[in-house]
């Protein structure tokens, strides 16, 4: 069995996060330092409890600089993940299997970034290196010289292929932001709270890469921190709201790279999502249907379409059925992206995603879920399944 | 307006990032061939360039020309954002070469409305700040493109609408 033993042993036992903003006016450290003693007070819990910490490979905070700056005693483990967003879920794997396995008692998982007023805008035009700063891709190579140059152009190839072969169009992929914006409204930590948007508004937006992603199937460029906090299952039933790791998963596939996956034989399909599913789903037991929530990685609505299928909640070319069924929607049977998702809240890279789901699990999310017992957190490649405890 | 991209008023391309195991293939681009790697023990080719044969483990290989004729697997038109090293949209294609091996490129002597998954189409070369140095890029296939027709480009919506 997948993670067989990781499954339900460990507990996101605090959260914290710094406002989203398109200028931080402070360094990614210092954003990581709010975050994680946020995070550590939301637990009660201190920075001397900490030994363990995890976050991307390109994540710019240096844990050196975060340990004297938080005054962290010991560090036993130390790890990052790659793949950028795509392995973002990737760190609460990590942070599980440290402490599961008795190698850390308490991990920090944080992501700090400036993607909108620091040195690398993320959705900027630049030109592409060798790698990409061992995020998990090296395929910038091949698409830089031809003016392939940011998420958006990377991601619209596949999506072309997938609109081409089952025949979805931007008006599918607009319902689908609708919705997120219609959580956003109302999700007052939100880029866009009080902003919602009519289909008109998303077919009317300019286009990015046609005929795949318009400037409303992007997610928005975002300053700001994340932190969260795991411990063990037995220790977490002294803290004030934990909320179970009921299992966590990775699947990284030969060919597949992060937005970059060109040269798999079918781009039509996420198999990287797919591979999770069996991970999360086939390995534990655990039914779709018993899912409260699903908070699923939307850099770009198509992303989320693909995600969808790829996870077995529709079939192959189905997703714009589900969405324009509103089943994923405000009041719908299986509400996704209720803080509005990527789209609609604000990118911190997906780990925002995790927070959310935490917040509905524990009944304090500004969306709150009237039911909300167990939560689906997937960035395509990373996924966890959370749990009330 | 017709809005037909050619090779003529195309920039030059920025240098792509050379290593030691790439750098084969865009020298050869530099003196007008495609080429991709071949393993030289099963044969088995492969685009992007790896160190290593993914089905046997050999780590020779061959350098082979192909025919650079393949067909449109997808495409983009990339409005935004824009650098000044290109001129917009740049049509952004991955195309499926004969042989089996799948190329990032460009779709140039074209007009954006022509463009559609399947379009036959065959190799061409731009040059790059580095002369001996080019990429690959491809057009229609001589008389599989409707040319000169007169309609605006499937570009024309590129209104700013945020």
């Amino acid at each position: 069995m997948s993670g067989g033993g990781l499954n339900g042993r460990t507990a996101i036992v605090g959260i914290g996060a710094t406002e989203f903003s398109q200028a931080a006016g402070r360094s990614e450290t210092r954003l990581a330092t709010e975050a994680i003693l946020a995070a550590l007070a939301d637990a009660g819990l201190s920075t001397a409890d900490v030994d363990g910490l995890v976050s991307y490979t390109i994540d710019p905070v240096e844990e050196t600089e975060l340990v004297r700056a938080l005054g962290i005693p010991e560090i036993g483990w130390s790890s990052r993940v790659p793949y950028g967003g795509a392995g973002s879920q990737g760190v609460l794997l990590h942070a599980a299997a440290a402490v599961a396995s008795g190698v850390a008692n308490v991990v920090v998982a944080y992501r700090a970034v400036r993607a909108r007023s620091g040195a690398r805008r993320f959705g900027a035009a630049r030109a592409g290196g060798a790698t990409s700063s061992h995020s998990g891709t090296t395929a910038g190579q091949w698409c830089a010289p031809f003016g392939v140059l940011t998420p958006a152009s990377w991601m619209a190839l596949n999506a072309t292929r997938y609109m081409h072969t089952f025949g979805v169009s931007s008006e599918d992929l607009g319902r689908a932001v609708v919705g997120l914006r219609d959580f956003a409204a109302t999700n007052p930590a939100a880029r866009f709270y009080g902003r919602p948007i009519t289909l008109d508004d998303h077919q009317a937006s300019r286009w990015i890469a046609e005929p795949a992603i318009r400037l409303f199937d992007c997610c928005q460029e975002t300053d700001g921190a994340v932190a969260l906090v795991v411990t063990a299952a037995d220790r977490a039933r002294d803290t004030p709201a934990p909320v179970t790791i009921a299992v966590a998963a990775a699947a990284a596939l030969a060919g597949q790279e992060v937005a970059t996956d060109h040269y798999s034989p079918d781009l039509s399909v996420m198999t990287g999502s797919t591979a999770l599913a069996r991970r999360l789903f086939d390995q534990t037991g655990i039914q779709r249907g018993d899912l409260d929530l699903l908070m699923v990685y939307d850099a770009f609505t198509p992303m989320l379409f693909m995600q969808l299928e790829g996870l077995g909640f529709c079939g192959p070319g189905e997703a714009k059925d589900l969405i324009a069924s509103g089943a994923l929607a405000r009041g719908g049977s299986l509400p996704a992206n209720t803080n509005g998702g990527l789209i609609g809240e604000g990118y911190i890279h997906g780990l925002n995603l995790t927070t959310e789901a935490v917040r509905q699990l524990r009944g304090t999310a500004a969306n709150q879920l009237d039911r909300a017992e167990l939560a689906l957190v997937s960035a395509s490649r990373t996924g966890v399944i959370l749990a009330r405890a | 307006m017709v809005d037909t991209i050619t090779a003529m008023d195309a920039l030059t391309h920025p240098v792509p990032a050379v290593t030691e195991d790439n750098a084969f293939f865009w020298r050869a681009a530099g003196q007008g061939r495609l080429v991709a790697q071949r393993c030289a023990a099963c044969g088995l080719l492969r685009h992007p360039p790896a160190v290593g044969c993914p089905a046997c483990h050999c780590l020779d290989h061959d350098v082979v020309e192909l025919s650079g004729r393949g067909q449109v697997y997808s495409y983009a038109l990339l409005h935004h954002p824009r650098s000044p090293r290109f001129r917009y949209p740049v049509v952004a294609v991955l195309v499926d070469l004969e042989e089996g091996v799948r190329v990032v490129s460009n779709l140039v002597d074209v007009d954006p409305a022509d463009i559609r998954v399947g379009l036959p189409v065959e190799v061409a070369f731009e040059p790059t700040d580095d002369e001996e140095l080019a990429v690959p890029v491809f057009r229609p296939r001589t008389g599989t493109a409707r040319t000169g027709t007169a309609r605006g480009g499937a570009g024309a919506t590129d209104g700013d609408a945020r």
